[in-house]
């Protein structure tokens, strides 16, 4: 068995004592659902292939839609699963990077406190990686939308800044924007009617333009606030007093940084050494595009490769594909060939 | 021998023909006019090799062309990585066209790229589907939404015609190269103020795989290396 193989069987079988159950899912996906997820972007990353009778498919760039479609039919709860095998992803300019990699995950679907099953996740692979001298790194992305939430403006600028979160340069243009005086805009020209969206649609958002143009600008003050939000970083503990003291002028985010606390204390609970691990209030926002909550990665001190170890909360991604049922998930991935590698510098 | 990569028709092959004839090499089909064998004359150990546009840079990428001529929309469409694997030599000053995003000139309320992007969140949300844009150059497009942050969307594969698709109900929007514009206004369709993803015109290009030298040609042509 060669030392992948190996390694790939060792993580499983630390998954499976944790309580994960082993499953299977296949290769090739369907693409409809994928892109229907994760958007146009999926496209420049996944392999796509034409079946003259089944349309569109997709070779599996990652397991979380089918781990998640595997729950959603099976449906007992608590579940805690482990998975293993080959992720596609197609790197556009880059041929440094593999296009097919190991994956071996672990998974959890339980109704539980949120801060103990982030806990539970984040120390199991906290303590499976302890051997390798990674480096962790979390993020909340929930704080970021508490605060939106909590801005003194318009629900639609608010649902148009929570729908940008994981693309920050178009969210920091957004928030500029929302920040200033409406400038007038001149409206195009017209013409004749044609293809599916209807004229009652574009009347109904010139009315939503012309009380765009009347809107308050967003508080300076609130700006600057989400602005130090997004710049929050240091260690766990360090970034932690930051919040609470941020907190004070931006109160919207009281009950996220209780939930941070209670994580904390949850994740010493688990044995886990806090003072060793980083916090970053932007941190995931660029790759991490369908994590909601608690995020967190694993990095090697090495140029050039990806997190060793990566995951965190999906409840939105999660309800989505349950079809109005609310599953909360939480999990995560090892990429085993780089644990391989690290194992083998050692022996050197 | 080197081989010199000219498309094999229209007006492209002509102006093409026109552009190195005025620097003192001449360039034919030779037989029949349906026949795509050419000739060179004016320079030594050059074979004119004659194919569509669309397969010159695929050609030059592979190092079967040691030079050729098509658009820059072409070779960064279908090139992943083109600036490892071709060099532009000359700026040809034809076959002008701009890449660019169109939505339906009935459509008020979106004039830029901001308005495209909250109108596919609406429109998502309505119809239950994404908005589609009707496009042949995948790459391009989905690299500049991506870029200007525009979610919710979708590309279909157009190949041509692409300006009727809004009419025939099979996309909300196109992405497609125009020179003037009027066929953009002729089916109903308006340009976004900032929905300019390239600018194209026929260039000269050298490949950075090809072993053939190009010394002779490239001084007789009189461009910098």
């Amino acid at each position: 068995m060669s030392r992948l193989r190996t390694e790939i069987t060792r993580l499983s079988a630390v998954f499976q004592s944790a309580g994960a159950i082993r499953i299977e899912t296949d290769i090739l996906q369907p693409a409809n659902v994928l892109l229907d997820l994760y958007g146009e972007d999926i496209r420049a990353r996944a392999y796509v292939t034409v079946d003259p009778l089944r349309g569109e498919q997709m070779l599996r760039p990652d397991f979380t839609v089918p781990v998640v479609q595997w729950h959603m039919a099976e449906s007992a709860e608590p579940a805690r699963y482990t998975y293993d095998g080959p992720v596609f992803r197609y790197q556009d300019g880059d041929t440094k990077r593999t296009a097919q990699s190991e994956q071996v995950g672990y998974e959890v679907f339980d109704r539980g406190p949120a801060d103990v099953i982030e806990a539970e996740v984040f120390a199991l692979f906290h303590k499976t990686l302890a051997p390798y001298g990674l480096t962790a790194s979390t993020g909340d992305v929930g704080l970021l939308v508490v605060a939106i939430d909590g801005l003194t403006t318009s629900d639609a600028r608010k649902a148009a800044l929570r729908r940008h979160i994981w693309r920050p340069s178009k969210f920091k243009a957004l928030l500029r924007r929302f920040s200033q005086p409406v400038l007038a805009k001149t409206l195009g020209a017209g013409g004749q009617q044609i293809g599916l969206r209807e004229s009652f649609d574009v009347d109904e958002r010139l009315v939503q333009l012309a009380d765009e143009a009347a809107a308050q600008p967003i508080p300076q003050m609130e700006i600057d606030a989400l602005n130090d939000l997004l710049e929050i970083k240091g260690s766990l503990l360090d970034a932690l007093t930051q919040l609470q003291s941020l907190a004070l002028r931006l109160p919207v985010i009281t009950s996220a940084v209780d939930h941070m606390l209670a994580r904390l204390t949850a994740l010493r609970v688990a044995g886990v050494d806090v003072s060793q691990i980083g916090f970053e209030a932007a941190y995931g926002l660029t790759a991490m595009e369908y994590y909601d909550g608690f995020v967190f990665g694993f990095y090697a001190n090495q140029a050039g490769w990806p997190a060793v170890a990566s995951g965190g909360r999906y409840d939105a991604l999660a309800r989505i594909l349950g079809q109005g049922r609310d599953v909360p998930a939480v999990g995560g991935i090892i990429r085993p060939e780089f644990t391989v590698r690290l194992l083998e510098g050692d022996m050197q | 021998m080197i081989k010199l990569g000219v498309p094999s028709k229209g007006r492209l092959m002509k102006e093409t023909f026109a552009w190195f004839s005025a620097r003192g090499v001449r360039l034919s089909k030779s037989g029949s006019d349906r026949e795509y064998v050419g000739r060179v004359d004016g320079v030594a150990g050059v074979e004119l090799v004659l194919l569509t546009a669309g397969e010159i840079p695929r050609e030059l990428a592979a190092g079967r062309l040691d030079m050729g001529v098509t658009g820059t929309d072409l070779v960064h469409e279908k090139l992943a990585n083109w600036t490892d694997v071709v060099a532009p030599m000359a700026e040809m000053g034809f076959g002008f066209a701009d890449l660019i995003i169109a939505v339906p000139a009935c459509w008020r309320d979106v004039t830029c790229l901001h308005d495209l992007d909250a109108v596919a969140a609406r429109f998502r949300a309505q119809q239950g589907f994404r908005l589609r844009i009707a496009t042949k150059y995948h790459r391009l497009v989905r690299q500049f939404m991506t870029a200007q942050g525009v979610a919710d969307y979708q590309l279909v594969d157009s190949q041509g015609a692409t300006e009727g698709a809004v009419k025939n109900e099979t996309a909300e929007a196109i992405a497609d190269i125009t020179s003037t514009g009027a066929t953009i206004e002729a089916n109903h369709l308006q340009i976004l103020e900032d929905g300019l993803v390239l600018k194209s015109q026929a260039t000269l290009w050298h490949s950075k795989l090809a072993q053939g030298d190009c010394s002779a040609l490239i001084e007789k042509i009189g461009i910098a290396p």
